[in-house]
């Protein structure tokens, strides 16, 4: 178990590594980083001063190296658009990000997994069917068209939801959250809704799969004949076997819900970390681009890690594995 | 489409008539496969069809921006699909934007699917590092969302329709590699394999002559969805201002441009090109559903 933590760690270590490096090489080898970095006001001693102070005069792999010892001092750079730290300014417009996602995760949970149940127990039930189109849908539908739509049906023509931004928050715990606020829930459904659509249709395709697979199964069928309630074959027999797929891949989906977040909080003008990348790519502002990368691959990597740290924690198979 | 196209490579006809004669099973997937043709014919003949050059700006007519669709215009004329900011008649901007869209989407697919495949084939045929490398790169890939990575390769190169189409294939080239691999594995340890080696046929002979052919089912099944998510990621990337430049806008950036006017009520600047987008998108996955029906027999039930 230690052992596999630390293979984990150690091949994390390498992703993110290799990530500095090809965000490096992007940015400060493919584009000319004295174009980007300098005013074109600046006179020619100016110039030559600000290469040298930025080190642009040293060669590649000494900038690589600056860059890597800055970048884990968590220094990734000023914006220029803002002039503040660009770590800063990311985190400053995570929570917002953080909790769409996490709204967007538990809708997907709370409607596709009962969804799911229904349509794998009665497969045949026109409802059933009905759900499982409208999955496919959401599956093939581009996330951005189906924002839109939602704007222009609830927002502009009913007028019942607001159309964009991020509205009144209140305090939990010290942190700013719409969680707390009434206003805030109106903001935040339209775009949660949005953000949630495919890890709805995964996690009820998953829920729905892995319950026409289990219900055949032997235990399912001895449970029964032990006459044990129908409620408690499903809820505990058979939901506790569908939830180890549905726990990775959710947690697995947490991950892409918030690189997605950036085509939902453009669609809705959510101010989180999605809209300021997709702002700073406009403006060609680099540092606070390169932070952002960092920033998710990062995540991504921390993420995949406890996701799989969860998976053997639910699926003793996997822990033996592991072991051996 | 794509798909029967493809299959007409295999020497022997029967499995082709097989699998026309299956398809055709599924009425719906044969209205897939017509919404398919419909877009295609739309896309090429474009120029042709259209009712105005939506860029040839000695065309447009400045007074007739934002008119509603059926709306007449200046000098008679109507206007199906309304008009947007600039007085461009929309129904004609769709079609361009149209050919844009599957351009770009058919071009990606098919790069990634050559690069893909060779990969695979490579990696499965020769096994050992060669294999782990490939593979370690697959996962490596498939391991970030899509949008995650062609938003960084975006945002280090700059928007372009080539710069668009590289990162389509980057996305891409994985499911290629790893389906075929799946498949070329299998069909590896078979005897006319065997056979083709002893005969001492090239190594590239025996990986393009009798293994990829083998190999195709699976493939064709990836490369119709696939081509579908192209389309899709090209349009998102597009609406992020990502994707496509201005001077060619590809349906996402319609939609895009469109956006602005909806809160205003001006509803049909964004949403013809986006039922555009999504009639393409459906009618695709409907001929895709039915390709993988038919030739993934495990998932016959």
């Amino acid at each position: 178990m230690a052992e596999w933590l630390l293979h984990r760690l150690v091949q994390a270590f390498f992703v993110i590594l290799a990530m500095t490096a090809i965000v490096f090489v992007g940015v400060y080898a493919i584009g000319n980083p004295v174009d980007i970095l300098i005013p074109p006001s600046a006179t020619e001693a100016e110039r030559l001063r600000i290469i040298s102070e930025l080190g642009l005069d040293q060669p590649l792999w000494r900038q690589y190296l600056q860059f890597l010892t800055h970048a884990a001092q968590g220094d990734l750079g000023r914006s220029f658009v803002f002039n503040e730290p660009a770590l800063t300014l990311i985190l400053q417009r995570m929570p917002a990000t953080l909790e769409l996602a996490v709204f967007a995760i538990l809708l997907a949970v709370l409607i596709g997994v009962p969804l799911g149940l229904y349509a794998g127990l009665r497969p045949n039930a026109l409802l059933s069917r009905a759900i499982m189109a409208i999955s496919i849908l959401g599956f093939s539908l581009p996330a951005f068209w189906v924002g839109i739509m939602l704007v222009m049906v609830f927002a502009v023509q009913m007028g019942w939801m607001p159309s964009a931004g991020r509205g009144e928050t209140g305090s939990f715990l010290g942190i700013q959250t719409s969680f707390m606020t009434l206003d805030g829930w109106r903001h935040m459904l339209l775009p949660g809704l949005n953000l949630a659509l495919f890890n709805i249709s995964m996690t009820l395709r998953l829920t729905r799969a892995g319950v026409r697979e289990i219900l055949p199964l032997d235990f399912v069928r001895y449970a029964r004949a032990k006459g044990l309630s129908p409620a408690r074959v499903i809820g505990v027999h058979v939901l506790k076997n569908i939830m180890v797929p549905v726990v990775t891949v959710v947690g697995l989906e947490f991950g892409t819900t918030i690189a997605f977040a950036v085509v939902t909080e453009t669609v809705f003008a959510w101010p989180g970390m999605g809209k300021l990348i997709i702002d700073s790519i406009n403006v060609l502002d680099r540092p606070v681009i390169v932070a952002y990368l960092m920033i998710v691959v990062v995540l991504f990597i921390v993420i995949n890690l406890i996701v799989d740290l969860l998976y053997m924690v639910l699926d003793p198979r996997v822990r033996q594995e592991a072991r051996a | 489409m794509t798909a029967i196209a493809d299959n007409a490579a295999v020497p022997a006809d029967t499995p082709l008539r097989r699998f026309v004669i299956d398809f055709a099973r599924s009425p719906l997937a044969l209205l897939g496969l017509a919404g398919v043709l419909t877009v295609v014919l739309l896309a090429v003949f474009a120029a042709w069809i259209a009712p105005q050059d939506p860029y040839d700006l000695t065309q447009l007519n400045i007074m007739d921006g934002r008119l509603e669709p059926g709306a007449d215009a200046e000098d008679g004329g109507t206007y199906w699909l309304g008009t947007d900011a600039q007085g461009r008649d929309m129904l004609s901007a769709i079609l361009y934007g149209l050919r844009i869209s599957l351009g770009v989407g058919l071009g990606s697919s098919l790069i990634a699917c050559l690069i893909g495949t060779s990969l695979g084939l490579i990696a499965a045929y020769a096994g050992g590092r060669t294999d782990a490398a490939v593979m370690r790169a697959v996962d490596l890939q498939l391991s970030f969302p899509a949008i995650l990575v062609a938003l960084m390769i975006l945002a280090l190169l700059g928007k372009g329709i080539m710069n668009v189409i590289l990162a389509l294939v980057i996305v891409e080239w994985a499911y290629y590699a790893r389906t075929v691999r799946a498949a070329a594995l299998v069909e590896r340890r078979r005897e006319y394999v065997e056979a083709a080696e002893c005969l001492m046929l090239p190594r590239r002979r025996i990986l393009f002559g009798h293994l990829l052919p083998n190999c195709l089912p699976p493939l064709i099944v990836v490369g119709t969805m696939q081509v579908a998510r192209a389309i899709a990621l090209e349009a998102t990337l597009s609406f992020l201002g990502l994707g496509v430049p201005v001077t060619q806008p590809s349906l996402g950036l319609l939609i895009s441009n469109g956006y602005q006017y909806m809160l205003s009520g001006k509803y049909w600047i964004s949403f013809y090109p986006g039922l555009a987008l999504l009639f393409t998108l459906v009618s695709i996955n409907l001929v895709g559903d039915q390709v993988r029906d038919i030739l993934n027999p495990r998932l016959r039930t």
